[in-house]
């Protein structure tokens, strides 16, 4: 059914799409650009559908793969580089995510990024217009090489052919979250995401090269990722290579992890990513840059389970992720930042789960999470696109004006808050019964637990606070209030128009049954726990696997989750209903230090900025590198210089101007060279 | 006569000649220093061209006059040359009021 070229499709479709968009559309066709959004949309469509194929074929087929093997793109001696495809279950699962998100979000742009030149008679304000279209055919020539680079990077066969794609999809976060290029803090969160997660990409790249160095002398090729993952741990048992030296790469890859995924203490370019065009939020945030960290670590998972000390900092860091985050979303005010600080903390749960070997369950959330949070964001456009603003406190009383953006985020928070029976309530479960099944009683799988457990609560509140204030109470102004709002045209407070409702009703069906759907806890025609064991087990199908966690549903432990997560929606009503019984400002009050501490984000920032950039880079490296170039570098060049000054006004003494002078150096050289030929020196 | 003596005299002729068109100061007397080396290149080449022509060559046309034309082109092309650095004297001198060739040195700059 499915066939290589057909594969390969779906990556090359985009990238053409792109190609046409950036190369074709933008520098000749300015006046066509509307054309833009439409060429995008067909574009990933036609991906989606392949993806989706895709996706059958791998689940019909009965091993759960295909092996195409690999060509062959570079030859240096007895080097061969390789470049292919590797279909397993996690990547058909990949490329269905990937591609059913941005066909909703661009089908989403082509609503939110519209100029207003084309609807005049609708005062819209969200593209930057002084620009004029060209605008129109960048953005979509930027998400058609996102969406392509991501799904290249899920279809690697070759790690470093994923490396190349993992750049890619760093440099078009960068084009996207600094897409609005002339406002400064736009600028500023670009370079940000992309500076942070080049620390990550570091760490990456470094275990890529001990790799190489560990195994090169190897007959088999260990740049291809099923040879690393069947054969590595075997190198371990035979001595080979040492367990520290698997340790290592392991170690590596999970900085770059961090670094993509914003897991702790990398997080701080997230939040701040949120200056990007929010349909490019959504993206990030669903499906293309900060899953591919989950991904990295899931497709290396082989590797990690045979580190017992990475699976532990894997644990640990999740676990702190999910709970750090969640305390920072609580008092938000930017109802982008919420989910920013949301989908940090769902990304802990994920890391959290690899970490306790959970692998089924943390690729279970990333795909329920995908729709629920795209939802979220889309949503949140929508009501920006209202308003103005993205600050809550200006917010309010939107729930009869856009009652579908309303009933859409009410099913997406419902859902990321764990509620019973939506998506995200199947797979938070899952990840919480493994983290509380995997270890005993004092354990880190049971910190980690414990973490998220909390992190639940915090979730459903900080989800229901946003919620509460967006649509609940009385309008408070939008734009028109918010000092710091960046639109400029009157507040409309009406439904978004149906390109931008569209996806979020499409959106809304997966948040609500994907969950079950795929991965019910009876059998259902549908085998029971198909998605996280039976289909996304056999991904891990190789020779060293160690751990398999088979915990099945466990009804106590679903209630006690429910019922923390309802406790926080109770908590939430209760701060920020119409006369609230516990008004938010006493608890500011009274919490005071931690308050503060939890506004500015633990002062991460500040703390980079003072202590890594001021103290150590600006101090150390830059001080080191300033002298070392004024003494060394600057000192032999003007040794140089000064010695051609010198040499050259000896010889130009030489130069008198008098000819006769000139005519007798002449005719001596004349008469020497004569000299020499005739008696032969 | 041997080859050898108009060799050495044509030897004489030029090194007295590039030793005037190298000391000299005044521009006329360099030119005329010129035309004893043209001459003194000219005697070699006519006295080769007698000497050193193969034997069966004299037989057949009795002269061959390869040195002879030289000479006459030589001559030819001292003339124009020579009228032409007369009148580079000449536009020198009337700007800078000298013939002097120390004193035309503007080749320094």
């Amino acid at each position: 059914m499915i066939t290589e070229q057909l594969v390969w499709a779906i990556f090359f479709i985009p990238l053409a799409s792109f190609c046409i968009l950036a190369l074709v559309v933008r520098p000749f066709f300015n006046s066509k650009s509307h054309f833009s959004g439409p060429i995008a949309v067909i574009s990933i469509g036609i991906s989606f559908i392949l993806s989706v194929m895709t996706l059958v074929t791998v689940a019909s087929n009965k091993n759960h793969g295909q092996d195409w093997g690999t060509h062959s793109w570079l030859e240096i001696g007895d080097f061969h580089f390789t470049v292919g495809i590797l279909l397993d279950p996690l990547t058909a699962i990949m490329l269905v995510v990937v591609t059913g998100v941005s066909l909703m979000v661009q089908i989403y742009s082509m609503g939110y990024m519209k100029p207003s030149s084309h609807e005049p008679e609708n005062n819209e304000h969200h593209g930057p217009e002084e620009l004029g279209n060209p605008v129109y055919a960048r953005y979509f020539a930027y998400m058609s090489l996102f969406t392509a680079s991501m799904l290249g990077l899920v279809m690697a066969a070759n790690v470093v052919q994923m490396f190349v794609f993992w750049e890619l999809v760093g440099l078009c976060s960068y084009l996207l979250i600094g897409f609005w290029f002339h406002r400064p803090a736009a600028a500023a969160a670009a370079k940000k995401a992309f500076i942070v997660t080049r620390v990550g990409d570091f760490g990456f790249l470094i275990a890529l090269m001990y790799l190489f160095f560990k195994t090169f002398t190897q007959s088999e090729n260990y740049l291809e990722i099923h040879v690393i993952n069947a054969n590595l741990p075997g190198l371990v048992e035979a001595g080979v290579i040492t367990g520290g030296a698997l340790t290592l790469i392991a170690l590596g890859m999970f900085i770059g992890a961090i670094g993509k995924s914003g897991q702790f203490p990398l997080h701080t370019w997230l939040p701040d990513a949120m200056e990007g065009p929010t349909p490019v939020s959504a993206l990030i945030h669903a499906a293309t840059m900060v899953t591919a960290g989950v991904f990295l670590v899931a497709r290396f998972f082989p590797i990690f389970e045979h580190s017992a000390d990475t699976m532990m900092i894997v644990t640990i860091i999740g676990g702190v992720t999910a709970i750090f985050a969640a305390t920072m979303g609580l008092v938000s005010n930017d109802i982008k930042r919420v989910l920013a600080y949301s989908t940090v903390s769902q990304l802990g749960y994920m890391m959290l789960a690899l970490g306790v070997g959970a692998y089924g369950p943390a690729i279970f959330h990333l795909f329920t999470h995908a729709f629920f949070k795209a939802l979220l964001f889309l949503g949140s456009g929508s009501v920006n696109h209202a308003t103005g603003t993205f600050d809550m406190r200006y917010m309010g009383g939107l729930r009869k004006k856009m009652p579908i953006t309303y009933i859409t985020f009410l099913i997406g928070s419902l859902s990321l808050a764990g509620i019973f029976p939506l998506a995200g309530f199947w797979s938070k479960d899952e990840i919480l019964l493994n983290a509380f099944k995997d270890g005993d009683v004092i354990s880190i799988s049971m910190m980690g637990f414990l973490l998220a457990i909390i992190a639940v609560f915090m979730t459903a509140f900080y989800m229901f606070r946003a919620l509460f204030m967006t649509f609940e109470g009385d309008f408070r102004g939008g734009s028109e209030k918010d000092p710091e709002a960046q639109a400029h045209g009157p507040v409309h407070l009406a439904e978004s128009p149906f390109p931008m409702v569209l996806p979020m009703i499409i959106l809304a069906v997966p948040a609500v049954i994907i969950g079950f759907l795929v991965n019910p806890i009876v059998n259902i025609g549908i085998p029971k726990h198909w998605f996280t064991y039976e289909f996304l087990g056999k991904a891990l199908d190789y020779n060293y696997h160690v751990h398999t966690a088979h915990h099945q549903f466990d009804l106590l432990l679903a209630i006690v989750s429910l019922s923390i997560a309802l406790l926080g929606i109770l908590l939430a009503w209760a701060m920020y209903k119409r006369n609230p019984y516990l008004a938010p400002s006493t608890l500011g009050r009274v919490s005071g230090p931690i308050y503060t501490l939890l506004l500015n984000k633990y002062y991460f920032d500040e703390a980079y900025e003072r202590f890594i950039t001021g103290k150590i880079y600006y101090r150390g490296i830059a001080q080191i590198s300033d002298w070392l170039d004024r003494n060394i570098v600057d000192r032999i060049v003007n040794i140089v210089g000064w010695l051609g000054a010198n040499f050259g006004s000896l010889i130009r003494e030489l130069q008198t101007g008098q000819t006769q002078m000139y005519a007798t150096v002449t005719s001596v050289g004349i008469i020497i060279i004569a000299a020499i030929y005739i008696f032969g020196m | 006569m041997t080859l050898e003596r108009f060799l050495i005299l044509g030897a004489i002729l030029f090194g007295i000649g590039l030793y005037g068109a190298l000391s000299k100061k005044h521009a006329i007397a360099v030119l005329m220093s010129l035309e004893i080396m043209f001459n003194g290149v000219n005697l070699t080449a006519v006295a080769l061209s007698r000497y050193t022509v193969p034997q069966a060559f004299e037989t057949a046309s009795k002269f061959l006059l390869t040195g002879h034309v030289f000479t006459v082109f030589i001559i030819t092309v001292a003339a124009a040359e020579v009228a032409l650095g007369l009148a580079i004297i000449i536009a020198i001198y009337r700007t800078r009021q000298s013939v002097l060739v120390t004193d035309a040195k503007e080749l320094n700059r």
